[in-house]
């Protein structure tokens, strides 16, 4: 199985804080990866990480085989143009239309005809079932038409790999089902890689073939997902069975939080 | 375990120390930003064209539209009173040397040398300046900034040059429309208040006036321009988190573009009255 995405031995800082912590991992190609975890596990730093967003202290993450942590601005952009990122707020331009939002990479990266654009702009909104909303502004659709918006803008130029962060964020559960369907599409249809981050236990088990956990700023689980039912690590457990965290206070620790040393 | 005591706290001197180091190195990251920023910005509009990436013209009109011809009334408005106002505190001291014909000197030096130039650059940092932070401001917070980096469409070329080039050209023009109207309120209350012949107050001003002292006014404008946009973008993309920081990093734009803009009036009108 060739690997679209090779992160090897990644360290990052915020200041002083360690958020990712010596991570490696890869993620195959023509697959949908998930990368699951609790909050502040740090999977969307290393989201923002792989589309180079940020730039890490140490590692390396190679895409295609070339490592984009060493590549100039001009080499980043040819890579950054076979990779489509759908955000968490799906942001938009909120100053263009629909349209335009759709309209803007193909505008920016190619030379095609503005009729051609057209035919494309209306392709992709038909893809994600917007057809008759182009010509509003963002503004005016609501959260899931703004998801599916945003993801026939990152589908503008045809992208060999697409990244999701959080998509069932804010939705209620038919939207998010909705979006997990339209996944499954684009995966089924184009032989896309694809990289969602969530936490959303419902949608990995729809969309998933690969599955990465990370917590704590490390991998603690690689595999699929039956790999993934059947491991018997205690984090992995809790997570898959929504039980809260204990947190078994002595009394003299308790003494001591509040006492405040 | 004394001594380790000693070791874990630091000396009144050493918090100091602590305290210059952080506030310096902060400091050092946000020239460092600014810097990188005013090269981009520069790279961005002057030589990436040459390579063949275009520039975005229909954004830099639109943009001219919403600062420089939204501008026109407020300036046209604040000019006039100037004039008025310049040629009453005039007339004031020159009634009693008899040489109030010296107003229209005073009024036409006065405006286009300094009073155009900075009024009409205040109005715009006040009215564009800020709009250029609350816009990529709010832009950054929405992740819209982040978007299109993804997109591999650079956000300096996107969203400062297109306003650096509007304010480059509106500002100056915005100017010499300030020191029209400034010189007609002088003008106006001359030929009224004052009882000075049109004729004479017209003449008298065409012969006050130099070519330099109107040059001089548009370079001071076309600096200003630059100082507001970077000034406004700098803001704007300093912006990390929610809407509140917005709102802050505007009035923090306002605030920093018209000090800027005032010590860059200083160093300008120092030059030119040394070397001019």
């Amino acid at each position: 199985m060739e690997n679209a995405i090779e992160v090897k031995d990644l360290v990052t800082y915020y200041g002083e804080r360690e958020i990712l912590n010596n991570i490696s991992l890869s993620i195959p190609r023509g697959k949908t990866t998930v990368i699951l975890g609790g909050s502040g596990c740090g999977k969307s730093t290393l989201l923002k990480h792989l589309i180079r967003l940020l730039k890490p202290t140490r590692g390396s993450i190679l895409i295609n085989g070339k490592d984009i942590t060493r590549m100039d601005e001009e080499e980043l952009n040819e890579v950054r143009k076979k990779m489509g990122v759908l955000f968490q707020g799906s942001a938009l331009l909120n100053s263009i239309t629909v349209s335009d939002n759709v309209a803007l990479p193909l505008r920016e990266h190619t030379r095609l005809k503005e009729s051609t654009i057209q035919i494309m702009v209306r392709m992709k909104l038909d893809l994600v079932g917007l057809s008759s909303f182009e010509h509003l502004y963002p503004s005016q659709l609501s959260g899931g038409m703004k998801k599916r918006a945003a993801l026939a803008r990152a589908m503008a130029l045809d992208p060999e790999m697409l990244f999701f962060d959080e998509p069932s964020a804010g939705l209620d559960p038919v939207t998010a089902a909705g979006l997990d369907e339209l996944i499954l599409k684009l995966k089924h249809v184009f032989k896309m890689t694809i990289v969602v981050v969530t936490h959303e236990l419902a949608s990995v088990f729809t969309i998933a073939d690969h599955v990465v956990m990370l917590d704590f700023g490390e991998v603690i689980f690689s595999g699929n997902l039956d790999e993934l039912k059947a491991s018997d690590h205690p984090r992995i457990k809790m997570f898959l069975e929504r039980r809260p965290e204990m947190e078994a206070y002595s009394p003299e620790d308790y003494f001591r939080i509040i006492a405040g040393d | 375990m004394r001594y380790t005591e000693a070791l874990k706290m630091p000396s009144i001197a050493e918090n100091f120390l602590g305290l210059i180091g952080r506030k310096a190195i902060s400091r050092l990251q946000d020239i460092h930003d600014a810097s990188k920023l005013i090269n981009d910005t520069f790279y961005w509009t002057l030589l990436s064209p040459l390579k063949g990436k275009k520039i975005r013209f229909r954004a830099s009109i639109s943009e001219m539209v919403r600062t420089g011809y939204h501008s026109v009334p407020i300036v046209a408005v604040i000019s006039l009173f100037v004039g008025v106002i310049l040629a009453l505190q005039a007339a004031y001291q020159l009634r009693r040397f008899g040489a109030l014909i010296y107003v229209a000197n005073l009024v036409g030096v006065s405006i286009t040398r300094e009073l155009g130039p900075i009024l009409t650059a205040i109005i715009v940092a006040g009215r564009s300046g800020s709009a250029f932070a609350a816009e990529i401001g709010s832009m950054k917070a929405a992740e819209e900034i982040d978007a299109l980096i993804s997109m591999g469409i650079n956000p300096v070329r996107f969203l400062v040059v297109p306003k650096l080039i509007a304010l480059m050209v509106m500002l100056p023009a915005l100017t010499i429309f300030s020191d029209c109207i400034g010189i007609l309120g002088g003008f106006l209350l001359s030929i009224t208040a004052l009882e000075i012949h049109p004729y004479n107050y017209f003449q008298q001003t065409i012969n006050a006036l130099l070519i330099k002292d109107i040059l001089t006014g548009l370079m001071k404008a076309w600096a200003f321009s630059i100082v507001i946009t970077i000034v406004g973008a700098y803001e704007g993309f300093k912006v990390e988190g929610g809407a509140e920081e917005v709102g802050r990093r505007t009035t923090a734009s306002v605030v920093s573009s018209i000090f800027l803009v005032i010590v860059f009036d200083l160093f300008f009108t120092t030059l030119f009255y040394y070397f001019t």
